[in-house]
């Protein structure tokens, strides 16, 4: 068993590989389903019907040149665009059976469930432990005990834990740039998200620190959905599991990472892979 | 375990909470604007005083009665005329030295300008008027006195005076910030073509801050047009048509000073005076238009 | 030909370099000539005035015969008082309406309006502000010359000054952080209370403190308000709020500093005349005191902030 496992890993494309090793494999759970979101700022019409689902233990990555919406389609799944005056979102966002893109919805609970990651670490100005505990304290979480220990747990969770244990009510701001994007993803594990948004995590850091980042999103994927839009389409390849393109306010093309970065499909698509346009 | 409040009534809250504020400062604000109009028309409506006389009259004495008319001299026009010619002439001595200063600070010793000459500046700012005023009193009027050989030297050039150094630092500010404002592919391009530093600061770098000066002048003239104490230490306090700068006049808002209290409220004498108020407020609403048209065409020449 | 054109090229450099020079340095006379009247404008007045601060009395006793003779005890006590019962009404108004215009202000009619009405109020002349506070407060209201009247007249004078120093710190908090309470199902008032307001923290201090230094000094709109003249007597010990001799009555009559400059500017006795430097020197030493203190206050929180 185990040696046909290994010679079955030997066989598959690295993403493929990485997430059997975490122990996940496609899977068919969908826990985030987008139908025809089309997202206007003002008159300019941002992004055109795009239908994506997102999948239970699987990372997506959201790949295309700048200004092509994918960060515009990443910042719909949990109504963030809400906040941007002027920008309005149209169509069916599907969450546990529901569509989400409602005036009716509950968006401080949906966020509590769709957690997102943002491009610069943005720590709040408190201590280490403070910056977890936070939104749980706002959200009515009060025990002490139980406080400490969604700490711990999330800390380790982003393998945070042994490298600040000891210095949990320093400034968050002492951490070095990617471990406050960890603390940032430590942060959002405590609410204990189904999905986790990711807009481009690794862009301000070290190559080192990216890879830490990337080892963790391996890690945090078993029980939820992650979507990661990045510049980086090694990083794409490397940890996703599905890969979507978008294009000029569109998606164009969407399918098993393998597929798409070998086999693509549509010529706009084979054209920015061979750095055509950037 | 407190119980938590849902979410959304909390963001309903803090709307709220927020918004009172906002509707609050509103209120008063047209509460201002309504009273000061209803009781400065009422000079007219009700008391029958003739708008072209108070714009034109050249005498103003609330203490006396008209005889042909039975009410008081309100010829607002010399406390017009004194107001503007203030204004005028502290913008005239005000604005050569902001701009130069201005220039100076930012295309000269950007350095030392922000370091030294601006924290300075703004301590002018934080000065009060009075001690404006009383300096003005003391050492402006002492020497218009000594100078041009006067008996008083109170009038409208000390007055001038002590009002451009008030709005000095406003005027200096705004046009710090204009002037910053130029990038600098501007002025590395006209050196570039092989002009000199003050050609490209002439013909470049404050043609294209005009807009922005000319903000920065007019909430000068707004400051100079409204203050009240300094002028009134300064000016004498003589309503009557100046007929020189060296002799005692009084402007709008130190007429007010005097008067105000005298005048019981719903008299002629006192409407005349909320008139006086109406204009200075009328005056402080046009020069906000102003600016907001100058803001409006530099939008559109940016395109 | 060809040399005379260089001959005049030259000319022409010469001419302008020249020019250069001469324009910097009237420049540089016009930047020399600005710093010293300020620098002597200062010095002059504590120079005149200073000497009055250490007789004995002036600080600590009240003034007599119309503030021509005896101390400033009072005057001093009223502006202190005043400052602080404006800030207590504008500071949370300005914090609510800077807060409602950043972040949550409709786009629409309401939030230009309100934006055109502080923007209004801002360049209203402080007599007018001070006929209108007489009218409503002392006349309409009842409250007479007091001191609640001039805090009032002196809150609309500092309300849009607060606000726009409030706004621009909110503004000027990352937006990250904004994104960061939201992303996690936060409503926009527990980000403003928790996160925003925190970190614009050190700015609104140093406008807050900068602001109490154009109230402590604003006279003309405190005439008609709060009026010319404290009691005669007061008694600081007394808490009969309703009392007219009760320091601490919020309805009594009260006279600033600057007030009492205006006042008694024009006496022409010695002991007056020492009187006004003196207080002239004491109004400005807050000034300078206040100036100071803002960037003080600013610079440690800001410290206190990233160190921690």
């Amino acid at each position: 068993m185990t040696n046909e496992t290994d010679q079955f890993l030997e066989s598959v494309g690295s993403s493929e590989k990485s997430s059997r090793m975490t122990g996940v494999a496609i899977s068919d759970e969908v826990v985030l389903e987008t139908r025809d979101v089309n997202v206007y700022y003002g008159d300019h019409h941002a992004l055109n019907d795009t239908s994506l689902t997102f999948h239970k233990g699987e990372i997506t990555a959201l790949i295309g040149p700048s200004g092509c919406g994918k960060s515009t389609f990443l910042r719909s799944l949990n109504l963030m665009n809400r906040e941007i005056r002027g920008c309005r979102v149209e169509g069916e966002i599907l969450y546990q059976d529901r569509n989400i893109n409602t005036s009716k919805e509950n968006l401080y609970e949906l966020r509590r469930s769709i957690g997102m990651v943002f491009q610069q670490p943005n720590p709040f100005h408190k201590s280490i432990r403070e910056n977890i505990t936070f939104a749980p304290k706002r959200h009515g979480l009060k025990d002490k005990a139980k406080l400490d220990q969604l700490v711990e747990e999330s800390l380790r969770g982003a393998a945070l834990w042994d490298e600040v244990k000891d210095k949990l009510d320093q400034s968050a701001f002492a951490l070095s740039g990617g471990q406050q994007q960890r603390l940032c993803i430590a942060r959002t594990l405590a609410m204990h998200p189904d999905v986790i948004l990711f807009d481009e995590p690794c862009s301000a850091l070290d190559p080192i620190s990216t890879l830490a980042i990337e080892d963790l999103m391996n890690s945090i994927v078993k029980d939820r959905a992650i979507v990661i839009v990045t510049h980086n389409m090694e990083q794409a390849s490397r940890v996703s599991n599905r890969t979507a393109f978008f294009y000029m306010g569109e998606m164009v093309e969407y399918g098993e990472t393998d597929q798409i970065f070998q086999r693509p499909n549509d010529k706009r698509l084979n054209d920015y892979l061979t750095g055509m346009f950037s | 375990m407190a119980k938590q409040m849902p979410k959304r009534s909390l963001e309903k809250v803090g709307l709220s909470v927020t918004g009172a504020c906002v509707a609050l400062v509103t209120l008063v604000v047209v509460a201002l604007i309504f009273m000061v109009a209803q009781r400065g028309l009422s000079t007219f409506i009700k008391d029958g005083v003739n708008i072209a006389e108070f714009f034109t009259g050249t005498t103003w004495n609330l203490a006396i009665t008209n005889e042909e008319t039975g009410l008081p001299f309100t010829g607002a026009l010399p406390l017009i005329v004194t107001s503007f010619a203030v204004t005028v002439i502290s913008t005239i001595i005000a604005l050569p030295i902001a701009i130069g200063a201005a220039i100076f600070v930012v295309e000269i010793q950007p350095k030392f300008g922000k370091q030294v000459f601006q924290p300075l500046i703004e301590l002018l700012v934080g000065i009060p008027s009075v001690v404006f005023g009383l300096i003005g009193f003391h050492v402006i009027v002492a020497a218009v006195r000594a100078i041009f050989n006067v008996e008083l030297g109170l009038g409208i050039l000390p007055g001038s005076i002590v009002l451009a150094l008030m709005i000095l630092p406003t005027v200096t500010t705004l046009s710090i910030d204009a002037l910053r404002a130029v990038p600098d592919s501007y002025r590395q391009g006209s050196l570039a073509l092989g002009y000199t530093r003050w050609q490209t600061i002439w013909h470049v770098v404050l043609k294209s801050a005009t807009p922005s000066l000319m903000t920065a002048v007019i909430l000068g003239m707004t400051r100079a047009f409204g203050e009240t104490l300094a002028v009134r230490m300064v000016i004498g306090g003589v309503e009557v048509m100046p007929t020189g700068l060296l002799d005692s006049a009084s402007t709008i808002t130190t007429t007010l000073t005097t008067s105000m209290a005298v005048y019981a409220t719903g008299s002629v004498e006192n409407d005349a005076l909320w008139s006086l108020g109406l204009l200075l407020m009328g005056m402080s609403l046009i020069f906000i238009l102003i600016i907001h048209l100058i803001g409006a065409k530099g939008a559109k020449a940016r395109g | 030909m060809a040399s005379t054109s260089t001959a005049q090229q030259d000319a022409r450099i010469k001419r302008s370099m020249r020019n250069d020079r001469i324009a910097t340095g009237v420049l540089t006379l016009i930047v020399g000539i600005v710093m010293l009247i300020v620098v002597s404008m200062v010095v002059y007045i504590l120079a005149q005035g200073i000497g009055q601060l250490f007789q004995p009395g002036f600080l600590t006793e009240a003034s007599r015969s119309n503030g021509t003779e005896g101390g400033i005890a009072y005057q001093l006590f009223d502006s202190f008082y005043l400052l602080i019962l404006t800030l207590i009404i504008s500071l949370p108004i300005s914090l609510g309406g800077a807060v409602f215009l950043v972040e949550y202000a409709p786009e629409g009619p309401v939030t230009k309006i309100a934006s055109t009405a502080i923007e209004t109020l801002s360049s209203l002349p402080s007599i007018v502000v001070g006929m209108f506070g007489f009218l409503m407060f002392s006349v309409n209201f009842g409250w007479g010359y007091s001191l609640i009247s001039g805090a009032i007249a002196l809150t609309m004078f500092n309300i849009p000054i607060l606000t726009r120093v409030i706004q621009q710190a909110l503004e000027d908090v990352p937006s990250s952080q904004r994104d960061a309470c939201l992303a996690m199902g936060l409503t926009r008032w527990e980000t403003t209370i928790h996160v925003l307001i925190p970190a614009a923290m050190p700015a609104i201090v140093t406008g807050v403190v900068l602001s109490a230094g154009r109230v402590f000094g604003e006279a003309a709109a405190l005439l008609f308000t709060s009026g010319m003249s404290s009691p005669a007597r007061l008694n600081f010990l007394s808490l009969n709020f309703a009392s007219p001799t009760c320091a601490w009555n919020i309805f009594r009559p009260g006279e600033s500093l600057a007030v009492h400059i205006y006042k008694i500017y024009g006496e022409g006795s010695p002991e007056a005349q020492h009187i006004v430097w003196g207080t002239a020197a004491l109004l400005m030493i807050c000034v300078l005191l206040f100036n100071v203190l803002s960037r003080i206050a600013g610079n440690a929180l800001a410290r206190r902030m990233t160190a921690e």
